[in-house]
């Protein structure tokens, strides 16, 4: 690729922390009007990349050009001003100011030292425009879907000036529509000439919108390739730098497990709710999980999935129903109790709702088997270590020691020390609600098999996914949600990723489901 | 096997504020006559350093209450009203009269001393709870919660000793604030003894780790089964507890009960100790042995600057400066802003 032709070009980037090499001689080049995907798994160096591309960490050793002049970006807000703007896979706007503030804020337009609101309402209403979004701009920003607070963020991240927009895992929280509707406002303004680069976890998104990729791979750049020449399979493997025999063989232990199940079909029902409902949040339903199986809760976002795990666990307090386990009626106000009673829960936000950024591995693993045995049976600091480094084995955790604070380790590592934490309980149940969320195919692929694989030892696995396929793949049964109720089960044999859009649109839609060579 | 995880001396929270308290000796090791004199007289240790640590013991109680409550994510600017009501307390049930005994005069109170020490600890455990109570089960903010005993606290401790400054006569009580243990003030043990006790319950138990968790992130402890409003709760009754030890304390060193002035706007110095010691206002990660030395400091403060006759309009000032020097020195950025300037002269 001719130099010329580059927009920024990245070379020899090189980043050292403490006894991790983060990114080692990594060249990336973007082009103007061009759509480019990073790929890589967690701990890659994606972040890293896109951290010293914006100066959010500093350069060690290789050169940043823009438009062929070397630069040094030293702050988020510095390269902002050279023109690259990036937008964050958590939305970093004000819920209770109104749109206009957010896209002007600390950079407000003033008018005889005052702020000039006309203005500002008005500029906000072109750059909306621009991505195809009207809304009223003087209402607050909570009163919107994320997926509007999305645009508002790339709006705000789209100053005159911005050359390079970086989106940082923009659609883990959008569903498919409002994703294609990103889509379309990226090809815009890729026509516009401004090279965009994006970063995600969805395979099908990269195939979507992207021209070229990059993919890392611990800290090493693998390559880039024009995306319509590079089959999948190609790219999940020079991602995880292995072949996919590894996922066959799981698929086929699940296969084997399905088999097995068939011959003794006796499973013994471990909980069971009935007609388990919370006024405004769920209608009642009627559930019930066995024994060594994954039942799975599918729907859109909202539909009440997350709600009935909240309630199963307490988390939320039902207001009408009950819960039995092994066909004892018991009572679950709070966490406390369900744990108790032998169940466990991963959370869907694991940043604010699972892990403790501050704490390390260890004491990450051993809050909720402490938390269970209470204050006065202290777990020996000895054993607290077998423990951790057992699952750190176990789940194949990638730390330096189980003293590491869990805020160093990536995503999909975290959540590992999620389960972790409840599987040292040595649950009967447990829930896991988006475990696979923002997380890299090869951790995304170790999780499901660490699933199966606890139902085939006998527990029993409650399992929330947006991703039709991995529910397709874990499951044995599957309830469909809309509308914050039930509408529907699939049992053996009825789950597909067609089925379930099917029963999810009341069986009207038609659905274009990608190949799923997975 | 295991990777060791290499932390320097100075990634030790406590390192810092034993530097600032370092430097203020050093200042007086200097410029002080006398300052690191100590005398033995009549079997009892006299000198500056005893005195600092004797003056500090009130303010070290404090601290220690007020580090578990901040480390839970709250705080508690109650805890000098407690001192009050606490005082005011005990000098009420120690109030007596002359009794003939034996052919001598002798003060006799209403109250045994023992039974007027559990009460009034007691009573300030039941003000912490109070405190725990509107915070972790009624959801009150923590400073608004604390507001309310802070000021109607100074209230309650008038209605106790009618409005009156009660004088104290009982002998033996003094020995508490006054007396000496094998050459040593009797506080200094008293302070030991609570914060090794603390540090045990830290420690031994799981309530350090529960606490941090509470601190970091409550909704994630909720999840993974914390009961977390017990753990909050237990926070701020030993803050109580705490304060009418420190209450108790000073009662027995001045031997009266003003509740007016008893423990005025100390509660700002027990968080000054806390935040000095390098310890986050956020709440979770905390170090008590930190705070502690971060009530040293400022009492070393107190103490420098009165001996070396600074003159009381610009004592605060002076106290202030020191303050902001020894925050800045903890300081993340000031921090490495010192550390690059020490590469390049090691490049130099």
């Amino acid at each position: 690729m001719n130099d010329n032709n580059d927009l920024l070009v990245m070379r020899n980037i090189t980043k050292r922390f403490p006894g991790v090499v983060a990114l080692s001689n990594v060249t990336f080049q973007l082009q103007q009007g061009e759509i480019h995907g990073i790929v890589g798994e967690n701990g890659a160096g994606k972040s890293t990349l896109i951290k010293v591309l914006t100066g959010a960490e500093s350069l060690e050793s290789g050169e940043i050009f823009l438009s062929g002049k070397g630069i040094a970006p030293k702050s988020p807000h510095h390269a902002q001003l050279l023109g690259i703007s990036t937008v964050y896979q958590e939305v970093n706007l004000c819920p209770h100011l109104s749109v206009a503030e957010n896209i002007f804020i600390g950079r407000q337009p003033m008018k005889n030292g005052r702020i000039d609101w006309k203005e500002i309402n008005k500029r906000s209403e072109e750059a909306l425009a621009r991505l195809n979004i009207k809304v009223d701009v003087t209402s607050t920003l909570d009163e919107y879907s994320v997926a509007i607070q999305q645009m508002v963020a790339i709006s705000r991240a789209l100053d005159t000036s911005a050359r390079v927009l970086i989106l940082d895992e923009p659609t883990s929280s959008l569903d498919k529509h409002e994703a294609s509707n990103l889509f379309a406002v990226m090809r815009k303004l890729k026509s516009e000439g401004i090279g965009i680069v994006f970063i995600t976890h969805f395979l099908d998104q990269i195939y979507k919108v992207t021209d070229r990729v990059t993919i890392l791979r611990n800290g090493e750049c693998v390559g880039t390739f024009d995306t319509s020449s590079l089959p999948r399979g190609q790219l999940v493997a020079k991602m995880i730098g292995r072949e996919l025999q590894d996922f066959q063989s799981w698929v086929d232990a699940k296969k084997a497990k399905s088999e097995t199940d068939t011959d003794n079909s006796v499973a013994k029902t471990f909980y069971c709710g009935k007609q388990l409902g919370r006024k405004g949040t769920i209608d009642p339903i009627d559930i019930s999980i066995a024994k060594g199986e994954v039942m799975g809760l599918a729907g859109l976002l909202g539909s009440g999935r997350t709600e009935t795990a909240r309630l199963i666990f307490g988390v939320d307090k039902a207001d009408s129903g009950k819960s039995y386990i092994e066909d004892k009626e018991v009572t679950i106000n709070s966490p406390q109790d369900s744990i108790r009673l032998g169940m466990g829960f991963c959370p869907e936000n694991r940043k604010s709702e699972s892990i403790i950024a501050d704490l390390t591995v260890r004491e990450n693993i051993i809050l909720g088997l402490q938390a269970k045995k209470g204050l006065r049976h202290s777990i020996p600091r000895r054993v607290q270590e077998d423990i951790a480094n057992r699952f750190i084995d176990l789940l194949n955790i990638s730390t330096p020691g189980c003293e590491q604070l869990v805020r160093n380790l990536s995503g999909g590592n975290q959540q590992k020390v999620v389960i972790a934490r409840w599987l040292a309980t040595e649950p009967a149940l447990l829930i896991l609600d988006e475990p696979t969320r923002g997380i890299d195919v090869g951790a995304k692929a170790e999780i499901q098999t660490i699933i199966v694989n606890l139902a085939k030892e006998g527990m029993a696995v409650l399992f929330i996914s947006s991703e039709l396929e991995e529910m397709v793949r874990c499951c044995e049964r599957v309830a469909v949600y809309r509308d914050k109720r039930t509408i529907g089960e699939l049992g053996k044999g009825e789950i597909s990723e067609q089925g379930i859009m099917h029963t999810i649109s009341g069986g009207h839609g038609e659905f274009a489901i990608g190949a799923n060579e997975l | 096997m295991k990777p060791v995880l290499k932390r320097g001396i100075t990634s030790h929270q406590v390192f810092w504020p034993l530097i600032g308290l370092a430097l203020l000796l050093l200042f007086n090791f200097i410029f002080t006559k006398d300052f690191f004199l100590l005398e033995m007289k009549e079997g009892h240790l006299y000198g500056s350093l005893i005195d600092i640590l004797n003056r500090a013991s009130v303010l070290m109680l404090l601290t220690i209450g007020m580090t578990l409550v901040i480390a839970s994510g709250g705080i508690d600017i109650s805890v000098g009203s407690i001192m009050a009501i606490a005082s005011s307390t005990i000098a009420v049930l120690l109030s007596g009269k002359m009794v003939d005994i034996n052919g001598a005069q002798q003060f006799v109170s209403n109250i045994p001393l023992g039974t007027a020490l559990l009460l009034t600890l007691g009573f300030a455990l039941l003000l912490g709870l109070w405190n725990g109570l509107l915070v972790s089960y009624f959801g009150l903010q923590a400073i608004v919660a604390t507001l309310i005993l802070l000021v109607a606290g100074r209230g309650i401790a008038q209605l106790i000793t009618s409005g009156n400054v009660i004088t104290v006569y009982h002998e033996r009580f003094f020995y508490i604030g006054g007396g000496f243990l094998f050459g040593f003030p009797v506080s200094i043990f008293i302070v030991g003894a609570v914060f090794l006790l603390t540090m045990l319950f830290i420690k031994k138990t799981p309530f350090g780790l529960f606490l941090e968790t509470v601190g970091i992130n409550r909704v994630a402890g909720r999840f993974s089964g914390l009961n977390v409003p017990l753990i909050t709760l237990i926070c701020y009754s030993i803050s109580g507890l705490c304060a009418g030890m420190a209450g108790i304390l000073m009662t027995s060193e001045v031997r009266s009960a003003d509740p007016n002035t008893m423990g005025y706007f100390i509660e700002l110095d027990a968080i000054l100790a806390f935040a000095i010691a390098g310890n986050s206002m956020a709440g979770g990660k905390f170090s008590l042995g930190a705070s502690m030395v971060g009530a040293l400091i400022i009492q070393t403060i107190r103490t420098t600057i009165y001996s070396r006759g600074v003159a009381p309009e610009i004592m605060l000032v002076v106290n202030a400066i020191i303050v902001i020097i020894i925050c800045s020195l903890q300081s993340e950025r000031v921090k490495t802003a010192i550390g690059k300037v020490q590469f390049k002269q090691g490049r130099a």
